[in-house]
């Protein structure tokens, strides 16, 4: 039984292997890397697009929900009556977003406002070759730079929000560009010192090596997963906090704030590129969960370890441990108003970055502390460590917000 | 010469050449960035990850973020007609003078000789030590250089505020 | 403490979500083309012009008075008067429209035309599924199309109609008072002529008789008016 279910667990790998087999025969030596690489690359292109399209299907169905509607829930297969509970919707958006005109403004400076969503897509693309989606299932295992890797291709990305922004030549677009650099920019320091403290742990930058660290079992059958640490459940909020802001998402999505800036840097895109924006910008969020997910949440392994649980295949393990992040991205997105710019930095730099510094002391602390004081003492003393900064600096900005007067509105 | 090797480099060479060229600011830092990330490829290609990556988390990531705010912010991005006055002959020739100087010093040293043996695996762990034992010192003096102007830019912002006001 | 407004919130969100499958009070959402709600009786989209008879145009109100026509804010009304008259429904001889068109695409359903028009001849209709495929001539509604019966009339707007039709039966009262009257008028008036006459003619010699033709022309010109009364 239980082998029956390993082999579904490896048979994306044994397929893929079975795969390259064959074509050894016939093809030439030096094309089995490219072939191999292809092949790697297919699942990606295949899986995540497919489920940015539902995702925009699920989050205005559940938005929908949320306030009380019902939500797009019409089309169906086309010339019948089956109407699918609505989930036809993205393939008619995607037929309409690449038959509609695709319209450039004339003062645009063309050869960048044509690139700007092309260099955008390419590094969230290339973001996913590093996250392991199951046991042994890493398209580029980078042993020493994994999670660099993914940092580094990830921040290029803001340089397309740059160019996508100044090239339309309308100042909303620039001004959204210039929020979503100086945001993104913000964030990236929360974000990275938030993971840094896995890497403290973990003593590696190897995605793979951090997921395996966490396969450890506590009490005989919880995994160490790191958000069962008190270092790990606080930065794996703190993560997740400026991995929405990173991502553009519900409470932190100024650049594109529609009441104010239009659509932000997008504002002068049409058609097929403004599907490329949103496409992603959807698909940095999943990575950027799926990083979360590998980092804090034990990648594919499953919560415990007994038998049921085991026998579901690591994939399916990671792919439900992202859906549920999705869902709760839509969640929130359906709870939260947007931010103000200067709250928005304020957070960042007075709230997000000491509690990401006191993380990073915390988690050595435990890290050197693990011999000498027992678990049971070591979590709670870590959580404090955590919990009264994180009240004391919380307090202050309560304060500063109870105190708001109107001056017309009373 | 490998192929790859000859597609970054004409691509790093190239982009350098239109950062130079280009009339409008913003393009120029665009091919800027451009030959940041060739530069990374080239350290890809000798093997030095970290080193590549960081290139491109500091340089495509966040320096050339700086240049293009820095572009904006203070002049219009506007390409002007008129042509440049200054002969680029002096330049060029400064260019070449170091250029040539660097490679005969790198050609004398005796790192140009030690290329055969093969490089040892750098892992980030040994970097790490490295920084924090035998190159602290120069690490602790950047981080002093790097403390001392972000508070030189902060005091410059805030003079700025209160004279506003 | 910070973070619990947001935990608060949260728990909002998904009461709705979860109470939005249960609870019909949440999800007040009608899918509209299956499923539909009676219209409200204030509801006013588009004038229609009300007839009384079985045939449409035979029985339209409308007298072509054009007042509709001047006063609508848009200009959107095109009235073509007959050259001939007919009897209105209570039997006086009246104009007709002979061509009477709104522009569906202009009108903006202020309801002025139905306030100013003083024969309750055009009215607002709930009907409110106007588009048309057509953007030219499909957006021009002409008399055949805008012609709707009283009782449809009754049906959309119970209220209003009652009130109408009091003020109209009034007015076919007042008519057949005042038909009445003028039959008795003219009878009384018939009466005194002819005793006048009578007495003329005793009195005056039989050469002068030519002046007894003088009320002949009251009499043709109160016989139409009491006939159709009759
Ligand atoms: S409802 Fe108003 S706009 Fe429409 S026809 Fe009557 S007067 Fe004109
Ligand atoms: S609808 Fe009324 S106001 Fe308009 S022309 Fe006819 S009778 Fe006159």
């Amino acid at each position: 039984m239980a082998e029956l279910f390993a082999k579904l667990d490896q048979f994306p790998v044994t397929l893929k292997a079975w795969l390259m087999n064959l074509l050894q025969g016939f093809l030439p030596e030096w094309t089995l890397p490219l072939v191999s690489a292809a092949i790697s690359i297919t699942p990606i292109l295949a899986v995540f697009p497919l489920m940015f399209a539902l995702t925009t299907v699920i989050e205005r169905k559940g938005l929908g929900r949320i306030q009380n509607r019902i939500g797009p829930n019409r089309v169906g297969i086309p010339l019948t009556n089956i109407r699918l509970f609505g989930f036809g919707q993205f393939i008619a958006d995607g037929i309409k977003s690449l038959i509609k005109e695709d319209v450039v403004p004339r003062a645009a400076d063309k050869v960048v406002h044509f690139l700007a969503p092309i260099a955008l897509l390419i590094p969230v693309l290339l973001t996913y070759s590093v996250l392991p989606f199951g046991k042994n299932m890493v398209p580029l295992d980078l042993p020493q730079t994994g999670l660099l890797f993914f940092f580094a291709v990830g921040a290029s990305t803001e340089l397309s929000v740059f160019m996508a922004g100044w090239s339309s030549r309308n100042k909303y677009s620039l001004l959204g560009a210039m929020r979503a650099v100086a945001q993104m920019v913000s964030y990236e320091i929360p974000l990275i010192l938030s993971s840094l403290t896995v890497v403290m742990i973990t003593g590696t930058l190897s995605l793979t090596a951090i997921v395996e660290s966490q396969a450890t079992v506590h009490f005989g059958f919880l995994h160490n997963w790191h958000l069962f640490t008190p270092w790990g459940l606080v930065g794996f909020f703190l993560f997740l906090t400026a991995a929405a802001a990173e991502a553009n998402r519900t409470p932190f999505d100024l650049p594109e704030a529609e009441s104010e800036i239009i659509a932000g840097y997008f504002t002068e895109y049409s058609g097929f590129k403004f599907a490329i924006f949103f496409l992603a910008e959807y698909l940095g969020l999943f990575a950027m969960c799926g990083l979360g997910i590998t980092l804090f949440l034990g990648g594919w392994l499953p919560p415990v370890n007994i038998a049921p649980f085991t026998w579901i295949p690591s994939w399916c393990w990671f792919l439900g441990k992202l859906s549920a992040l999705i869902v709760l991205f839509i969640w929130l997105r359906g709870t939260l108003p947007r931010l103000r710019t200067d709250q928005l930095m304020g957070f960042a730099w007075k709230f997000l970055l000491p509690m990401t510094l006191i993380n990073l002391v915390v988690a050595a602390l435990w890290h050197l502390l693990a011999n000498n004081i027992p678990l049971v003492a070591r979590w709670p003393l870590g959580f404090a460590m955590l919990a009264v900064p994180y009240w004391l600096l919380g307090r202050s900005f309560e304060a500063k917000f109870t105190k708001r007067e109107y001056r017309f509105a009373n | 010469m490998t192929l790859p090797f000859a597609i970054i480099a004409g691509l790093t060479v190239g982009s350098a050449i239109a950062a130079m060229s280009l009339r409008n600011l913003v393009h120029c830092a665009l091919s800027l960035v451009l030959t940041f990330a060739g530069l990374a490829g080239l350290y890809l290609q000798l093997n030095a990850e970290f080193v590549g990556f960081t290139q491109i988390l500091v340089y495509v990531g966040a320096v050339s973020i700086l240049i293009v705010f820095a572009i904006l912010l203070t002049r219009s991005t506007e390409p002007k007609d008129e042509p440049t006055t200054v002969t680029p002959w002096v330049g060029i020739s400064v260019a070449v003078g170091a250029f040539l100087t660097m490679a005969l010093a790198v050609l004398a040293s005796p790192v140009g000789k030690r290329i055969a043996a093969p490089a040892p695996e750098v892992s980030v762990k040994t970097l790490g030590q490295k920084l924090m034992t035998d190159y602290v010192l120069p690490l602790e003096v950047m981080a002093l250089l790097l403390t001392a102007a972000m508070l030189g830019a902060v005091i410059i912002a805030m003079k700025d505020k209160e004279g506003s006001r | 403490m910070l973070g619990t407004g947001i935990l608060k919130g949260m728990v909002e969100t998904a009461k709705n979500f979860a109470g939005s499958y249960h609870d019909p009070e949440r999800l007040t959402t009608v899918e509209y083309p299956e499923q539909r709600i009676a219209s409200k009786e204030n509801a006013r989209q588009f004038p229609f012009l009300v007839h009384d008879t079985e045939d449409p145009m035979q029985g339209l109100r409308c007298v072509a008075c054009q007042i509709c026509e001047k006063e609508c804010p848009p200009q959107c009304i095109y009235i073509v008067k007959s050259k001939d008259k007919r009897a209105d429904y209570k039997g006086q001889m009246q104009l007709y429209p002979v061509t009477f068109d709104i522009d569906l695409s202009v009108c903006m359903s202020c309801q002025i035309c139905v306030e100013v028009c003083p024969f309750e001849a055009i009215k607002m209709d709930t009907e409110f599924e106007l588009s048309n495929t057509d953007r030219f001539g499909g957006l021009l509604v002409n008399k055949h199309q805008l012609a709707k019966s009283n009782e449809h009339y009754r049906k959309i707007h119970p209220t209003e109609a009652a009130v109408s039709d009091d003020a109209l039966a009034i007015e076919v009262a007042k008519a057949k008072a005042k038909a009445k009257a003028d039959v008795e008028a003219k009878a009384k008036a018939a009466a005194d002529a002819k005793a006048k006459a009578e007495a003329a003619a005793a009195a005056a010699p039989v050469g002068v008789a030519a002046t007894a033709p003088v009320p002949k022309p009251s009499a043709p010109a109160a016989a139409p008016a009491a006939a159709p009364a009759a």
